[in-house]
């Protein structure tokens, strides 16, 4: 590739990072909107261009500065690399879209252009992790990606926002931290902090317990950003009390975006030391996964408050990306790759319907939405079409990842974990049925009767996600076979 | 602290030295120890002794909270800006090479650029940072 093109990999992430400081020096709300949507899809055009140029060509890099690979920072873009840059600026140009009125709403006029500037410097984050081929690069998004979300979540409608964001700061830079500790004790044994020379250096160091350590402070840290069972305790609060866009920006990418990470040095650097199947790493990640799957659902469908409830959803559905992931077979690693993508569309789809509501009824607790289905028919409507991908029912996103997932357990001939692939889903029936039941089975209240159906713009971006949710599910050829190459190309470079 | 003449004169006397010093340490960092952190944070030291000794309100009065926007802004554009500018003269994004027709020349141009916008921002991060802190009540918002 010549010309502009070439610089791609940079651009992607320097256009959004040169975008938050002009957001700030202007302090319109209007324009910050402005900046932050035109800058989101200049993201996902980028995105796409990078994906099919690594779809016809195959990996490539980006030297940064122009020094050399393992000395300089390297920007690494193959299969998963596009996949999660389309995700996540996919994701964001929706939700920049539905911002302008919901934040309106929900932020007070002078605060307006900082939720915009950490809109952007969040995506900036969330993208350089995600095409950064460099270990402690990576670290460096990763905060940026963290502090902004952690303003992000502050700022949200009632002083409970501020907890909710101390405790994610708190366990997000335990994380970090971790990360940080993992990647130095690596480094110490091998001098270097490129991925790809790392993954090649390491096998030889694999017997010390210098890179067990290493491993097992990579785990948990990561563990915490992607909310992993037992480390989601920070997620829930985080995301109810979250102002709504940045509730379904971050549902849709940022747990996303740690579960790549996840993906990209657990399985991409350690993979070939042979420490994943001589540790019980793999184990324990399925048994937490299942444990996720079951206790997370569970308590979604007692949640008195609607955000909450799919907060916990979250978790569990992290637990099905784990679960393929474990597996450690091409299949498994695809149905957990597509369903960093499936679940993104209907998770940010659900949040931002239920934005709609949180700005027509003013809470998104159940008993307040009784009746809702007849005053917002087409949010409400959304609302249902995401929860049935949510389920697992056919022609849906979500029956494509369960689906891959099933046959990836009948596969390894583990089919307890099919069955139970299938039970959990019974427990998403009950949560989502929940919704459906206070909706439509009940009389709108007089407490109701203002109530209008949401504005256009924020409709638009709801039904595009929710749309989103039932094409890919009736044409999962494309996001399906972006998922396997990227498995494919991963597992490459993991020992049996 | 209009009955501490020895504090005020002391510090109105340290404050240029100050600023120099952080002025020496952000330009001569390619050379010696240094760079635009250090300057950054001890440009911003004077601004807090400031603050200390003569109050809050002149020290605002004296770096007003949209001047410190701004610098926070820009510090971070020109930083950028000039990873940009290389890529536009033909180099990959931040190679300083490609900055002048002689690379050495365009590796300290580069460098100069980058630290002074580094300096630029971290001074206008410490200062906000102190003013928020500093500021008797804690839900107060900075206004121009």
């Amino acid at each position: 590739m010549s010309g502009p093109l070439e610089h791609l990999p940079a651009l992607a992430v320097v256009i959004p990072l040169m975008t938050a400081p002009v957001i700030v020096a202007l302090r319109r709300p209007w324009a910050g909107w402005l900046l932050a949507t035109l800058v989101s899809w200049a993201s996902l055009a980028m995105s796409l261009l990078l994906l099919q140029q690594v779809l016809e060509t195959g990996p490539f890099s980006y030297l940064m500065g122009g020094w050399a690979a393992p000395w300089g920072i390297e920007y690494r873009v193959d299969q998963l690399d596009a996949f999660v840059l389309v995700i996540v600026s996919a994701i964001a140009s929706v939700v920049s879209v539905y911002a302008r009125k919901s934040v309106e709403a929900e932020i007070e006029p002078d605060r307006q252009y900082l939720f915009y500037a950490m809109f952007v410097l969040c995506l900036c984050g969330l993208l350089g992790m995600a095409i950064t081929g460099d270990a402690f690069n990576l670290f460096v998004f990763l905060e940026i990606s963290s502090l902004s979300t952690y303003v992000l979540v502050g700022m949200g409608r009632d002083r409970r926002a501020l907890t909710a964001s101390l405790r994610y700061l708190i366990l997000g830079t335990v994380g970090a931290t971790f990360y940080v500790i993992g990647i130095g004790l690596a480094y110490m044994m091998t001098g270097t902090l490129n991925m790809a020379d790392l993954a090649q250096r390491l096998p030889a160091m694999a017997h010390t317990s210098t890179v067990r350590a290493a491993l097992a402070f990579l785990v948990v840290g990561i563990g915490l950003k992607m909310a992993a069972f037992p480390l989601h305790a920070w997620l829930p609060n985080a995301y109810t009390h979250a102002p709504s866009a940045a509730a379904a920006l971050l549902a849709g990418t940022a747990t996303k975006v740690s579960v790549y990470v996840f993906l990209r040095i657990v399985l991409g650097v350690f993979g070939a030391t042979g420490l994943l199947t001589a540790l019980p790493v793999t184990q324990v990640l399925m048994v937490l996964a299942l444990a996720a799957m079951f206790i997370c659902s569970a308590v979604a469908i007692w949640q008195p408050d609607l955000k909450r409830a799919l907060a916990y959803s979250s978790v569990a559905q992290i637990g099905y990306i784990l679960l393929g992931v474990a597996l450690l077979s091409e299949t498994g690693l695809a149905a957990g790759i597509v369903h960093l993508f499936n679940h993104a569309v209907m998770k940010s789809a659900l949040f931002l319907a239920l934005g709609a509501v949180a700005l027509r009824v003013g809470s998104t607790r159940i008993d307040a939405m009784r009746g809702i289905g007849r005053k917002m028919p087409m949010t409400m409507a959304a609302v249902l079409v995401a929860g049935l991908s949510l389920i697992g029912v056919p022609l849906t996103v979500g029956f494509v990842s369960k689906w891959t997932l099933v046959e990836a357990a009948l596969d390894d001939g583990m089919w307890p974990v099919a069955v139970l692939i299938l039970a959990s889903s019974l427990l998403a029936v009950a949560y989502v049925w929940r919704i459906v039941e206070a909706a439509w089975m009940a009389q709108p209240g007089p407490e109701l009767a203002h109530v209008r159906e949401a504005p256009t713009a924020m409709l638009l971006s709801i039904w595009v996600l929710a749309g989103a949710s039932v094409w890919f599910g009736i044409d999962a050829t494309r996001t399906l076979g972006v998922a396997r190459l990227a498995a494919q190309t991963l597992l490459q470079g993991v020992a049996p | 602290m209009k009955e501490k003449p020895i504090l005020r004169v002391g510090t109105k006397f340290l404050i240029p030295f100050i600023l120099m010093f952080a002025l020496y340490v952000q330009f001569h960092g390619d050379f010696g120890p240094g760079g635009g952190f250090q300057a950054g944070v001890i440009f911003a030291s004077a601004f807090v002794l400031y603050a200390i000794v003569f109050g809050i309100a002149n020290a605002r009065r004296a770096l007003p909270a949209g001047i410190r926007r701004l610098l926070l802004s820009l510090g971070v554009l020109i930083y950028a800006g000039t990873g940009v500018l290389a890529l536009v003269e033909g180099g990959r994004f931040l190679d300083y090479s490609a900055l002048a027709a002689q690379p050495v020349l365009g590796q300290h141009l580069g460098i100069f650029l980058v630290e002074f916008g580094v300096g630029m921002t971290v001074f206008a991060a410490m200062t906000t940072i102190f003013f928020v802190f500093a500021s008797r009540d804690p839900s107060a918002r900075e206004q121009d």
